[in-house]
């Protein structure tokens, strides 16, 4: 699990484009969202592609992300339990 | 009515990984593709604005050359700046068209990226330019082969004297593979340069890179 975690900070880092913030940065239960990285809706959209692209996980509503974007922790969990690939 | 003189109050270019104000080089690097130079620029400038880094090229390019300019400025985001935002190029979007194309390309990987999508048209590098400074303003993003200073000035005339815009921030921001090139001038009641096709032309053809 902490593999994933610390994959999915670099994830999001590079395919978000946070030029400014580093892995070390990104607490496990840090919102992602909001006033923790300050992510947008687009932001969101992309995640959803990357659940898809890099784990096999197809989210049919975009409300379902809600949930799921909350922190590091909560997406890494949901994704141990349904990912495909 | 359209002979009405307005000013060229400053002026930007980044071409040839230069970028200059009014003729003074603020920035340059030689060495450098796109990505790299236009991030150490960011950096020069001292933009902070982290939003940058999530944009295409083409609004990179933009967001800089203006920025510059209206930073000079010293506005107050606060009260309402009615300064209108023309652009033209020759290339529209089409850079990050591609791009958007190859993510939809292959049907067995078929991941489009929203990030990728909404940039796909020109004038989406206007919004990021208003949402910076707050500009509920007029705004326009032409098409055209060349460089066209008799449109940019007439089109610009029209928004002053018609009081649609107390000022205008126009010019041209291209972006195609490795070609980049903006020019940016703000046209108002103030400034030391006439508003003129034959001062627009000759600040073009210009730019200082040494």
């Amino acid at each position: 699990m902490e593999g994933l975690k610390q994959e999915l900070k670099e994830k999001i880092i590079e395919q978000l484009n946070l030029e400014d913030i580093a892995v070390a940065e990104i607490q496990d239960n840090d919102s992602l969202f909001g006033d923790g990285l300050g992510l947008d809706s687009i932001d969101a959209l992309e995640l959803i592609v990357m659940l898809d692209k890099d784990y096999g996980i197809k989210l049919t509503d975009p409300k379902e992300g809600k949930k799921i974007f909350q922190s590091i922790e909560i997406m890494a969990n949901y994704i141990s339990e349904h990912r495909t690939k | 009515m359209l002979d009405a003189v307005y000013h060229i109050k400053s002026f930007c270019h980044i071409k040839n990984n230069t970028v200059s104000l009014n003729d003074s080089i603020l920035y340059q690097d030689k060495t450098s593709g796109f990505s790299e130079f236009i991030k150490a620029a960011y950096k020069t400038i001292e933009t902070n604005y982290p939003k940058f880094f999530k944009m295409d090229n083409l609004s990179k390019l933009s967001f800089l050359a203006a920025d510059i300019l209206l930073k000079n400025e010293g506005l107050d985001t606060e009260v309402d700046n009615n300064i209108a935002i023309i652009f033209s190029n020759k290339s529209s979007s089409l850079d990050t068209d591609r791009k958007y194309q190859e993510s939809i390309q292959n049907k067995n990987s078929y991941y489009p990226s929203p990030a990728v999508f909404v940039y796909t048209l020109p004038n989406i590098c206007i919004g990021e330019i208003s949402i910076k400074y707050k500009l509920y303003s007029e705004n326009s993003f032409f098409i055209f082969a060349n460089f066209n200073a008799e449109h940019l000035f007439a089109y610009t005339n029209s928004l002053l004297l018609t009081n649609k815009a107390n000022e205008v921030l126009c010019g041209w921001v291209e972006f195609d593979d490795q070609h980049y090139e903006a020019f940016l001038y703000l046209v108002s009641k103030e400034g030391t340069i006439e508003h003129t096709t034959k001062e627009i032309t000759k600040l073009y053809q210009n730019q200082k890179t040494t």
